[in-house]
């Protein structure tokens, strides 16, 4: 065993003052006809041969592309001062912090990142975390039928995909209704969250609304009339959620000041790696009245015996290992770590950088508009968006295939998460933030370009089997993205 | 007011002045946002710190050094598995090709993540005995909702709508009532039988056509095998329910016991628990969850897959109709599962066994150490962990178990888990597991005799432990009653904390 300290010696010495001879006889309660068949792994390896393997098989993803993807995970440049400080053994070897006055230093950053989120909400009550945006969101939903003792909630079209489907199934299980709200078809507000249907839908006397749940900026990008379905949702007794994604709080009115009473979403962008999903950062936040049906963790201020200023878990009555059956949620850790990680980058960052890092990422979209446009991808909806939109490109799964072997990963075909929505099937939704450059740009601008052009030539009559006209303009796009064309295919 | 010459700082609002910090990120033009109506732009704030490099590592370093941490010493609190978190595991989960890799990139892009993640439900699967693993839960007790959602999907797939009820053991984990409730069930809490076992006949008497599963952890939360689990196993399957494992514990049994062989339908994993993943000082962790043939259906979707050729995919839409859905948004916590596989690969089969074999010998020889210090209510042998009490102690000296852990903060260690099982008075829950070397375990059990020896002689001096942490005992009732959640504003002074 790689990690264990006991020599033969120590064993036989704890051995003897158990007074067994084995430690089989320490397993004697296992009944013989329980007892496991051989243990089938692969043989254990060293440090060196395991830092090898993993070397490798970490070099097997590609991380290289240029690349355009957001959908709810975003790339952002993290101040190295803040993994820095995560690797303090202090931090990210304690537990939850049962103990406070031994845990001061856990208790005080989880009070300050609720302080922090709270300012970027306007909240007055922050949990500690949750897992993610997506189980944050179903959290947020379950609470407006807590609180309001109905059983229905409307969730827009507008919330990212994953987020429903979480919302979907925690509902399933508390046997609760969950709705869609549809987004406008076409014209000015395409794309965003069609305010007459969610009338209609709250207008329902037989069937009232806990909770509308609206997405800031949608999944698409857009913005929403927050404010306008906040005072629908009142006016039908119903609560408002509100889903932000955190960086864009820095300049996008913040929750609060448009009447939500609950906000939820995802901190990844707060300094926290993409790492293929996980572990992320799940914000939960509500208005001082709703305290008592938040779920997860609460730090709060006091004092110690001394009169000493100190932090500690508090309200914890709502929590899952006191009240048992009747716990808010069977929630138990949250995501101290990555709450810890966000705490630091913005203090780093200050909110100046903040401000920043959100208005940098508009820019650089803003330029990734127009050359996309000017390739023949013009934007699919009208209405403004912060830093991630969709265009329209005919056959997007198809071309976005095609790119990656020229380097780009083009965002993402929504008919991939959305294969039900006709009028996403020909759209990429693209994004960009501080860390795109104007090169990453023209590259995928070129490269789109070409594709284009190609998939026309070949939607003509009589040209479909030609393949000529591909490789000739091809090169042209392979230079600029520095990438053999069919890489990513030999991958396979 | 603060002391002087504490430990203790001031918060980072306390820090903040207007104009420090910066020069991390570049400007963006000055029209930037114009093209984005002013009713959808803050005019306010956001008022966040503003702090120097230099002062803010200061300012986390030393709250660091408030921190009681598995890097800073021996930490038994039981249930929660505090082995060493091995320094590799956090070199790998850092590396580029893992920490960039986007959650939409096309499988084509993630083929090491993907045979990562599909090697470890496989490790994971044969360690459980079970058919198959999701990686996707977040953490234990969002395992434990899948597979409790699991369960209520394959009753009514059979068209059996009358299985309301889950049975568990009155010793479980809150988190195991809470589940049943989020997954609309009610729980039945079965008193243990005086060996502080399974009462066979309380579950029998409850188990029929409207029980839905049971939930048991083994070894139980009193550090037990739970002897009489097959007859248990035999009983629910006869009434048509299911068995639920909640594995906590799992660091008892690797290698000795297969909770899938054995006949339990499905289980989680707290790989934060078992596989060293760090607690994070109370997250992130991840709850893989194990199920046997009957429930593969209903797995949380999308699962990873390999291809006849070799290449790994994940589960397309409407792949497999019949799963509960999505648990999370994206794959899992694929960072925290990098660490698990690691882990698992460094010891293989015999490290793990070996793992399971140390934990159980260094509760039992604490066990055997503290025997005539403290109550040790249960005398046959513990798996990984164990439970004193302190009710003799109370009553010979007034002396709670509280007092005894608070002092325990002064000989230089973090107290066991206290007043948990809830059944056991006075309870302390010891759990050294194998990765603390024998003097170590001593020392320990010569600071329990020492407090034992205080509790008698200078009780006072227990009254008030902790005497050496940063803080002492704090008021939690006005925590609660007058709960101050957030800092408002940057005041930029020291602030005199509430009254």
């Amino acid at each position: 065993m790689p990690y264990g300290p006991h020599t033969p010696e120590d064993r036989a010495a704890m051995l003897g003052a158990i007074g067994v001879a084995s430690v089989d006889e320490l397993f004697a309660d296992i009944p013989a006809a329980l007892r496991a068949s051989e243990l089938r792994l692969p043989p254990p390896e060293t440090e060196a041969e395991l830092a090898d393997r993993l070397r490798r098989l970490a070099g097997r993803n590609r991380v290289d592309l240029v690349s355009f993807l957001g959908a709810g995970a975003y790339r952002h440049f993290v101040p190295a001062v803040v993994d820095q400080l995560l690797l303090r053994g202090e931090f990210y070897t304690a537990y939850t912090p049962y103990q406070p006055e031994i845990s001061q230093g856990t208790l005080q950053t989880i009070y300050e990142y609720q302080s922090m989120m709270g300012e970027l909400t306007g909240m007055d009550v922050v949990s500690a975390s949750h897992y993610d945006g997506a189980t944050a969101t179903a959290e947020g939903a379950l609470m407006t039928c807590r609180a309001t003792h109905r059983e229905r909630v409307l969730v827009s079209r507008g919330v990212h995909p994953h987020y429903r489907q979480t919302l979907c199934t925690y509902f399933g299980g508390a046997d609760l209704v969950a709705e869609e709200i549809p987004l406008v078809a076409d014209g000015p507000a395409a794309g965003t969250i069609d305010m007459a249907v969610l009338e209609r839908m709250l207008a329902d006397p037989d069937r009232p609304v806990a909770g509308v749940v609206v997405a800031n900026p949608n999944f698409l990008g857009l913005l929403e009339p927050m404010a306008q379905a906040g005072r629908l949702a009142h006016a039908a007794g119903a609560l408002f959620v509100s889903v932000v994604e955190p960086v864009s709080l820095a300049v996008l009115a913040a929750p609060a000041s448009y009447g939500a009473e609950i906000a939820c979403g995802e901190g990844q962008p707060l300094g926290i790696p993409l790492a293929y999903g996980g572990p992320y950062l799940g914000i939960l936040a509500c208005r001082e009245a709703l305290v008592r049906q938040i779920p997860g963790r609460l730090v709060g201020m006091t004092t110690d015996v001394d009169g000493r200023r100190a932090f500690v878990m508090t309200l914890r009555a709502r929590e899952q290992d006191i009240r048992r059956e009747k716990a808010s949620s069977n929630i138990c850790t949250n995501q101290a770590l990555c709450a810890l990680a966000a705490s630091i980058y913005m203090a780093a960052i200050g909110p100046h950088g903040l401000r920043d890092v959100a208005a940098l990422g508009a820019a650089r979209a803003a330029e990734l508009e127009r050359a996309l446009a000017e390739s023949g991808a013009p934007r699919l909806h009208p209405g403004p968006y912060l830093n991630e939109f969709a265009v329209r490109v005919p056959n997007a799964p198809e071309v976005h295939r095609r790119l990656l072997a020229r380097g780009v990963l083009a965002g993402l075909a929504l008919a991939e998460v959305e294969p039900d929505d006709p009028s996403l099937a020909d759209a990429l939704l693209v994004c960009a933030t501080e860390v795109t450059t104007a090169d990453e740009i023209e590259v995928f601008a070129w490269a789109l370009r070409d594709e284009i052009e190609q998939g026309r030539q070949l939607s003509l009559p009589g040209l479909a089997d030609s393949r000529g006209g591909r490789a000739e303009s091809g090169g042209r796009a392979e230079t600029a993205g520095g990438h053999a064309r069919h890489a990513i295919g030999d991958a396979r | 007011m603060t002391a002087a010459g504490d430990r203790l700082g001031p918060t980072l609002f306390e820090r903040s002045r207007p104009g420090r910090g910066g020069g991390k990120i570049p400007h963006p033009p000055k029209d930037a946002l114009s093209r984005i109506p002013a009713d959808h732009l803050r005019t306010d704030g956001p008022h966040l710190p503003e702090v120097a490099e230099p002062e803010l590592t200061r300012h986390y370093v030393n709250l660091s050094q408030l921190n009681y941490a598995l890097d800073t010493g021996f930490y038994p609190l039981g249930s929660c598995t505090m082995k060493f978190n091995p320094k590799v595991n956090e070199w790998a989960a850092r590396l580029p090709g893992f920490a960039d890799l986007h959650p939409f990139a096309p499988d084509e892009l993630a083929q090491g993540t993907l045979q990562l993640l599909w090697e470890l439900e496989q490790a994971l699967a044969e360690i459980g005995g079970m058919r198959a693993v999701t990686l996707q839960p977040a953490a234990g007790a969002q395992g434990e909702l899948t597979g409790i959602l699991m369960v209520r999907a394959y009753h009514r797939a059979r068209g059996d709508f009358g299985r309301t009820e889950v049975l568990v053991p009155d010793s479980a984990h809150g988190t195991n009532p809470a589940t049943a409730s989020m997954a609309g069930f009610r729980t039945i809490e079965i008193p243990a039988a005086a060996d502080g076992g399974i009462d066979l006949d309380g579950f029998r008497a409850h188990l029929g056509p409207t029980t839905a599963a049971v939930m048991i952890t083994n070894p139980s939360t009193l550090g037990l095998f739970e002897s009489r689990i097959g007859e248990l196993l035999e009983a629910v399957h006869a009434a048509g329910a299911l068995a639920y494992m909640d594995g906590a514990n799992l660091n008892a049994i690797m290698g000795r016991f297969k909770p899938g062989e054995a006949g339990f339908d499905l289980m989680h994993i707290n790989v934060h628990k078992t596989f060293s993943t760090p607690h994070g000082g109370g997250g992130p962790g991840a709850g893989p969850v194990g199920v046997g043939e009957k429930l593969l259906p209903f797995l949380p979707w999308p699962r990873v897959l390999r291809e006849p050729d070799g290449t790994f995919r994940t589960e397309r839409p409407g792949e497999r109709p019949q799963s509960i859905g999505r648990m999370r948004a994206f794959a899992g916590s694929t960072g925290v599962l990098v660490r698990a596989y690691a882990y698992i690969r460094a010891h293989g089969a015999a490290g793990l066994r070996e793992v399971s074999d140390d934990a159980v010998l260094a509760a039992n020889y604490l066990k055997a150490r503290l025997a005539g210090v403290l109550d040790i209510p249960f005398s046959r042998h513990c798996m990984h962990e164990f439970v004193a009490s302190g009710a003799t102690l109370k009553a010979q000296t007034g002396i709670r178990t509280l007092d005894v852990a608070k002092r325990l903060i002064d000989y230089g260690y973090h107290p066991p888990t206290i007043y948990f099982p809830l059944t056991v008075e006075e309870a302390l829950l010891i759990e050294p597991t194998e990765t603390e070397a024998l003097e170590t375990l001593d020392a320990f059990v010569a600071a329990l005799r020492a407090i034992v020896d205080e509790a008698h002689n200078d009780p006072e001096l227990l009254h008030s432990a902790p005497h050496s942490s940063p803080v002492r005992r704090l008021d939690e009732t006005t925590a609660a009653r007058q709960p101050n959640l957030r800092w408002r504003g940057m005041t930029g002074e020291q602030t005199p904390c509430p009254d």
